[in-house]
């Protein structure tokens, strides 16, 4: 089923049969994947981590350090952290002046807030001025069922016209971990997409020596008739996917750029190059102007014309739902995702 | 034209049955935000069979008076009410934050009959509102606006902006209820940006202003009556002092959270806690 089943006016959508009908999960559940172990709060212990070697570093919330695993970092260092309240335009403004007085903030709230509400505030307090302010957002894309109201399925799209500012969506508690570190001895500012909760450590099952290096991009696995290039928790989709759709004789190698600006051009170029595969690029996010399209105006520019599909949510205010069950329904799950790439394949 | 009824059952009850079917709620889907739903029950209860012009069978009806959820995570409780009131049916009171169904975890108002708006992105109710009182007056149509907000949307500066429009454009047709449960996500609400008096900011900023404990049914009716008998184009708040979980005492007394932990066992004798404070 595909999004243009949207609802009318107070009518149930009546898309999910009865039977499989799920509840919502809680607001603070974590991002579920199968047959992977978990790390707790990678953000919170590696903020943690490095503010013992760098007093620089501060920490600041919009009434949502619990949510945004920010809240480790507030236990361990009440000193250093701020507590903002609900207001997430000051809490972008104050940490740009902390930043100015030569700290590195890192300032937390949900994705949407911080791009819908707080945008001027970042544009011209932060980015303008190429300050070091670290904004790390929980919820990005479609990481809560509970309606447009908290799915940031357009942050990076917003983001991604903002001169000066690096995006990072990282995809498991790894990429998180050491991403952390990273961001902070980038001199100018950030946004990181969070995955907060237990989040699942994946990357290295599959490549045990891989490493988040900021701007790179890296290739997970080989394959000979499909390169994805994938971004966030899209990679671990990815992942799994390439591991059914071996059995079926489709062979996939993926591609993983968790730094979405900027792009990582010439690894992904040359990947793209490499002959006669089928290229999809898989993301958390909107089809309109995140990953996929910056991918393809990349291609495009550089004369690289391979076969190329998207996957990415519909260009829609999602519906609300159970996660696994808007996943399923907006094409991110594993085996939407091996539906997708078989159906190009046979074209 | 007045649509209000008084019927035989006392708005403690009403509060009753609504704190009632939002526990249910809660037991369906094994969690919700059922600490606010339970402190704000007899706010709803007072607006929903007190104080609101309504028609049950025509929740668009254009003499309405316009109730707006700002706090789209309030929306259990707000169900309960629109359920309670009969514009939803019981029936649907199972579906509450299931796939499809019209009552979903953040209220949106192309999803439910009743809800006049889509919150959740906390701090847009009371903006909302000021264009709909701007739009009423407009039209001459004698509606009250009412818009339900929290202690932790008094940190948005969108709050302010629009706290000082409504006196600008003089909009004495707008009632500003505030749930003041010193409570939000990550802690007290008057340990955040809440320090100072609310009714003093209000006052100042030019609003008529009441402050009442709003689990004191009494007091609750009171304050309604006196923000829409209070004359002149002064736009009026009230600000209820309420108690997270009220009539569940063992959740009462558990550590006060945004979120309140129940244990799936913990429904049912919520349910039977409940039960035996029934009012008449
Ligand atoms: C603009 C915005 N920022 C942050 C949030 C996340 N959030 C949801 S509820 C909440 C607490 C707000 O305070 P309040 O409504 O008083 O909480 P409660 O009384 O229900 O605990 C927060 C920060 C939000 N929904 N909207
Ligand atoms: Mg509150």
């Amino acid at each position: 089923m595909t999004h243009d089943s949207m609802r009318r006016k107070y009518e149930p959508r009546q898309a999910v049969p009865k039977s499989e009908r799920q509840a919502t999960s809680a607001m603070i559940a974590s991002l579920a994947a199968e047959g992977y172990d978990t790390v707790a709060a990678p953000f919170g212990h590696a903020l943690v981590d490095l503010a013992k070697r760098d007093e620089r570093i501060v920490g600041l919330s919009a009434d949502l350090s619990k949510y945004t695993d920010l809240h480790v970092f507030a236990n361990a260092m009440p000193d250093r952290f701020y507590q903002m309240g609900m207001a997430e335009q000051v809490l972008m403004s104050a940490a740009s002046g902390l930043a100015r007085e030569g700290f590195i903030p890192f300032a937390t709230t949900y994705a949407v807030f911080a791009a819908r509400r707080a945008y001027d505030f970042i544009a011209m307090a932060i980015a303008e001025e190429n300050l070091a302010v670290k904004i790390v957002c929980a919820l990005p894309g479609l990481t809560t069922g509970y309606g447009p109201s908290h799915q940031a399925t357009e942050d990076i799209a917003i983001f991604r016209g903002l001169p000066n500012l690096t995006i990072v969506d990282p995809c498991d508690a790894d990429d998180v971990a050491d991403m952390v570190p990273e961001i902070a001895a980038h001199p100018g500012p950030v946004y990181a997409r969070l995955l907060r909760g237990k989040v699942p450590s994946v990357l290295r099952r599959h490549k045990p020596d891989y490493r988040f290096q900021l701007g790179k991009a890296q290739t997970i696995r080989e394959g000979r008739d499909v390169l994805v290039i994938s971004t966030g928790f899209m990679t671990m989709r990815a992942l799994d996917a390439a591991v059914q759709l071996e059995k079926d004789g489709v062979d996939v190698g993926v591609l993983h750029v968790p730094t979405i600006k900027p792009l990582d051009r010439d690894t992904i170029l040359a990947e793209a190059r490499k002959g006669g595969r089928l290229v999809v690029t898989a993301e958390n996010h909107s089809v309109v102007g995140g990953l996929g399209e910056a991918v393809a105006s990349l291609l495009m520019t550089n004369g690289v014309t391979p076969q190329f599909r998207m996957i990415g949510l519909p260009d829609a205010f999602l519906e609300a739902g159970a996660l696994p069950t808007l996943h399923h329904m907006y094409g991110l799950s594993v085996d939407r995702v091996v539906e997708s790439i078989k159906g190009w394949v046979g074209e | 034209m007045d649509n209000r009824r008084f019927d035989n059952m006392s708005l403690e009850r009403r509060a009753w049955n609504i704190r009632r079917k939002a526990l249910r709620m809660g037991e369906v889907q094994g969690q919700g935000y059922i600490g606010q739903a339970l402190g704000i029950a007899d706010v709803l209860a007072a607006s929903f069979f007190h104080a609101l012009n309504h028609r049950p069978d025509d929740p668009e009806w254009e003499g309405r008076d316009r109730f707006l959820l700002s706090i789209g995570h309030y929306a259990i409780a707000l169900y309960a009410a629109l359920i309670e009131a009969g514009i939803l049916p019981e029936d649907e009171l199972e579906t509450y934050g299931m796939d499809d169904s019209r009552m979903p975890m953040s209220g949106m108002a192309s999803y439910t009959p009743g809800m006049e708006i889509t919150g959740g992105s906390l701090g847009h109710g009371l903006g909302i509102a000021v264009g709909m009182a701007m739009g009423l007056k407009r039209k001459d149509n004698p509606a009250f606006v009412y818009n339900l907000m929290s202690d932790g949307e008094l940190g948005e500066g969108s709050t302010w902006e629009a706290a000082m429009s409504a006196v600008q454009h003089g909009l004495g047709n707008l009632i500003c209820l505030v749930d003041f449960n010193d409570q939000q996500a990550d802690g007290k609400a008057t340990e955040a940006l809440a320090r100072v008096p609310e009714e003093g900011k209000w006052a100042a900023f030019g609003w008529h202003t009441q402050r009442v404990d709003g689990n004191d049914m009494a007091a609750v009716v009171a304050a309604l009556d006196a923000a829409r008998a209070e004359p002149g184009d002064r736009p009026r708040v009230i600000i209820f002092d309420t108690l997270m979980c009220k009539g569940v005492d063992f959740l009462e007394a558990r550590e006060s959270a945004h979120f309140v932990r129940v244990d799936p066992d913990e429904w049912a004798r919520a349910l039977e806690t409940l039960d035996a404070g029934m009012p008449e």
